[in-house]
């Protein structure tokens, strides 16, 4: 901490301390507050891309997560209005990429799966996509499952800033953006990646799995079956 | 076909890298050149170029992947690429295109069996007065037809070069109509500088502000506030009054000519014919807000200029405009670089444009901070419009006051327009802000106006009732584009076409634009098919509201504004297309069984439900 908080913004009336550098997203964790958010985890640089942490500041909307704290903000966070947005946000994502969850070995630890029903996601309600998409199970300890990539970036900068490896990035425009590895092969098992990397435990989805791990854990026994992801995530020491 | 391998890549690519200097900035100038030379970009070249910046190869391969000039496909010797602008396709596109891959032999968007050549489309080309447009291998071809096909399609055959191609098919006219202060009169090349030397930075500064000149790209921020920004960022760390420079870069000037909206081409038209008024108005505010380099980003589609702006580039340095003491002033110094982009109107936005000019794929960057303190290299960077630029020359020269007697109050000055679709002369027209749409209209023989489309598929719609409306910041703000439709034309199908462009030109970065673009285009598509419900209405509304109050940028904010402004101004071209059903499957049944259908060769009443 060090940093001294003697400057508070508004969050749902509620007073929330901050020091000068933190994000609407940092003050907010710090003070226990849940703002819904995918692509953002503490640990690394702020990215923006999720767009579920979308806050309403003096009236208009901003990425909580990269957006700085500033004396006497006023935020809006868990109304009606934003939080019908971001299950629209989350539905958009269930549909573009093909994401089975009573089939995928992340459920219950997926936070994409959570947040859903942290939102109250009762069905994707858009139109599926069905796009084809790579797997990758070249690796010997690791899948790559693009079907459930949703390009936030986090094992892009996990690699990059904590392993020193840049063994992701991402290639395409649009919707047809995707994750791409460090390989003249294009193949995981080609390049530096490591099962102890820190870029193999950050996929909020089910996009990079450590093989052989599966089941360890049975459904019913997971993180998000007992208490939601809003709990979870403002947990002092939370990563 | 495989691809042919590549074992010679390193000598290949040599010169290439040697003259970019191995420089990470240089990426996308390095990439354009191996497309131009191999018609790709192969693995072995994007190994190859990674190694030698020290980078990882993902990133290449990001940057290549981004822009829609590069491709990491083989895309054949001859490229051809038809501008997808509704200008292009009321003119003929759609069946042009048609045509012209029958001569062929080739299906749109796939390479023919010999690797010859390959027909696709792209997003509007800039050349919507002299359409229906493409591009081979990035050259522009204008005023197609089916005789200018049939020679194409011969010289193609032929393999003749690109350079032995009838110029006639390169051909790209002006087409000024009608000018006004910064078309009609001539600038002495360094007058404005002179002048600006004269009063000095300050008062160069306060005559901008007493102009109140507006960012001509669109969004018409205060010129002079940017400009005063920018020197404020670092002024207090320099210790510089405004105009010190010290030789190194501390700032940055950037000419935005990444004209990507669709239906506008006035800068087009500016780089070709008033280059050194541009130029003028960059050094003028390189030496306002202390900046000692310079960049003009011209968007790939207008490559063809690129040795012409150079050849002025050249001459302003031999006389002494640009280069080190600038008219003989200790210490002015200030160059300009040019940048050539590849197919991405998103870059255009001009913290997604500073990325491309770093060599990176072209994603908005979060802000704060904004480019005028962290720009180009976390530099603090002026990014404006090519017209802003020419107007901040003359107002240079001529002083604030007089520029500011023009127009409107709130909008001083001229406007440039690219004037395209239903009327008799298209073209380039500049008039004071505050004229009237329909004195436009009747000035360009607009035939039986019904809507016009105002500062592209990102401005707005105005139907026949609103044709006195005002081209002003106040009424209708316009980065230029002007496009006519007259009665009887289809206003859904512009909605449709400018639906495509956006769900073409999302960068993909954040969730609302990249799926919401889609979605939109999805829905459209079903409407367009007679499948369309009212549902479907209610749910593009909701898409539009949603990419507006979530996207990370522009592009988002604005890419449902053709479909919520259409279905607000003219409900009954959706109402006509719709399926008289409240709810309609967005799933076609029979339609999933054609893949079965063409592979038994079956078409009867039992192969279909």
């Amino acid at each position: 901490m060090g940093a001294l908080m003697n400057k508070t913004i508004s969050i749902d009336g509620r007073e929330i301390p901050f020091a000068d550098g933190q994000t609407i997203m940092d003050a907010a964790l710090a003070a226990g507050v849940y703002i819904p958010h995918l692509c953002h985890n503490p640990e690394f640089k702020p990215h923006g891309s999720c767009k579920l942490c979308t806050v309403s500041v003096n009236g208009r909307k901003v990425a909580s997560c990269t957006m700085p704290a500033g004396e006497g903000m006023v935020v809006a966070n868990d109304t009606t209005e934003l939080n019908r947005e971001r299950q629209a946000l989350v539905q958009m994502l269930f549909v573009e990429g093909n994401h089975i969850c009573p089939a995928c070995e992340k459920s219950g630890n997926c936070q994409l799966q959570a947040v859903a029903y942290q939102l109250d996601m009762m069905s994707p309600h858009y139109t599926h996509f069905y796009p084809p998409r790579e797997v990758d199970a070249s690796h010997p300890d690791v899948f790559l499952d693009r079907n459930r990539c949703i390009l936030c970036e986090l094992c892009v900068r996990a690699s990059r800033d904590v392993d020193g490896k840049n063994v992701f990035g991402l290639s395409g425009r649009g919707i047809g953006c995707r994750l791409v590895v460090n390989a003249d092969s294009g193949r995981l098992g080609d390049t530096g990646f490591a099962v102890s990397d820190k870029a193999a435990r950050v996929c909020p989805t089910g996009a990079i799995l450590i093989k052989r791990q599966g089941f360890k854990v049975p459904i019913g026994e997971r993180i998000f079956d007992h208490r939601p992801i809003s709990e979870v995530q403002t947990e002092p020491g939370h990563e | 076909m495989e691809p042919c391998s590549f074992p010679h890549i390193e000598s290949q690519l040599a010169p290439i890298l040697v003259r970019h200097g191995y420089d990470a900035t240089r990426l996308l100038q390095v990439l354009r050149e191996v497309q131009d030379v191999l018609h790709f970009i192969p693995p072995e070249a994007v190994t190859c170029i990674a190694s030698h910046f020290g980078m990882p190869r993902s990133g290449v391969e990001g940057v290549a992947g981004f822009y829609s000039f590069l491709s990491l496909k083989p895309a054949g010797e001859y490229r051809i690429l038809f501008s997808d602008n509704i200008t292009d396709h009321m003119l003929g596109k759609p069946e042009l295109m048609q045509y012209f891959c029958n001569k062929l032999w080739v299906e749109p968007g796939k390479v023919s069996e010999d690797n010859l050549v390959s027909v696709d489309s792209t997003s509007c080309t800039g050349m919507c007065d002299q359409g229906p447009a493409a591009l081979v291998n990035g050259w522009p071809l204008t005023n197609l037809d089916n005789n200018r096909l049939d020679l194409i399609a011969e010289l193609i055959r032929l393999r003749k070069p690109l350079a032995d191609w009838p110029p006639m098919l390169f051909e790209v006219a002006d087409n000024i109509r009608r000018k006004g202060v910064l078309l009609d009169e001539t600038q002495e090349p360094g007058a404005a500088i002179r002048e600006t030397l004269a009063r000095g930075a300050r008062q160069t500064l306060a005559e901008l502000d007493m102009s109140n000149l507006r960012g001509r790209g669109g969004a018409g921020f205060k010129t002079a506030a940017k400009w005063s920004f920018c020197h404020a960022a670092i002024a207090e760390e320099d210790g510089s009054e405004i105009c010190d420079v010290d030789g190194t870069t501390k700032r940055v000037m950037v000419c935005n000519a990444d004209e990507g909206e669709p239906g506008t081409f006035k800068d087009r038209v500016l780089l070709a014919s008033y280059a050194d008024l541009v130029f003028e108005g960059m050094t003028v505010g390189a030496r306002v807000v202390g900046a000692s380099k310079g960049f003009l980003y011209l968007r790939g589609e207008y490559r063809y200029l690129l040795d012409r702006l150079n050849t002025v580039l050249d001459r302003r340095r031999a006389s002494g405009l640009l280069g080190r003491d600038i008219l003989g002033e200790k210490g002015f110094d200030f160059d300009i670089e040019i940048h050539l982009g590849a197919g991405a109107y998103i870059c255009g936005e001009e913290s997604a444009l500073i990325e491309s000019l770093e060599g990176k794929r072209g994603r908005p960057r979060n802000r704060p901070p904004f480019p005028v303190t962290h720009g180009y290299l976390g530099l603090p960077t002026v990014v404006d419009n090519v017209e802003t630029f020419a107007c901040a020359a003359r107002i240079a020269e001529r002083g604030g006051a007089w520029f500011a007697a023009m127009g409107t109050p709130q909008s001083t000055g001229s406007k440039i327009l690219s004037i395209s679709g239903d009327c008799a002369r298209p073209g380039i027209y500049e008039y004071p802000f505050g004229v009237t749409v329909r004195e436009i209209l009747a000035d360009c023989g607009a035939q039986e106006p019904y809507a016009v489309q105002v500062s592209g598929p990102s401005g707005c719609m105005i139907s026949w009732k609103e044709f006195e409306r005002k081209i002003a910041f106040e009424d209708l703000p316009t980065a230029g584009a002007f496009m006519i439709f007259r009665r009887n034309r289809d206003v859904f199908q512009a909605a449709h076409n400018f639906v495509h462009f956006f769900a073409h030109e999302s960068c993909g970065f954040c969730t609302p634009c990249r799926v919401g673009t889609q979605l939109q285009k999805k829905i459209m598509d079903k409407i367009d098919s007679g499948h369309g419900t009212v549902c479907d209405l209610e749910e593009m509304k909701r898409l539009g509201h949603l990419m507006k109050s979530m996207s990370h940028c522009g592009l988002g904010h604005t890419a449902g504004n053709p479909v919520l402004d259409t279905m607000e101004k003219f409900p009954d071209v959706y109402e006509r297309k719709l399926a008289n059903l409240a709810f309609e499957p967005a799933f076609d049944l029979d339609g999933a069984l054609e893949t079965a259908r063409e592979i038994t060769g079956r078409d009867d009443a039992w192969a279909h439900l």
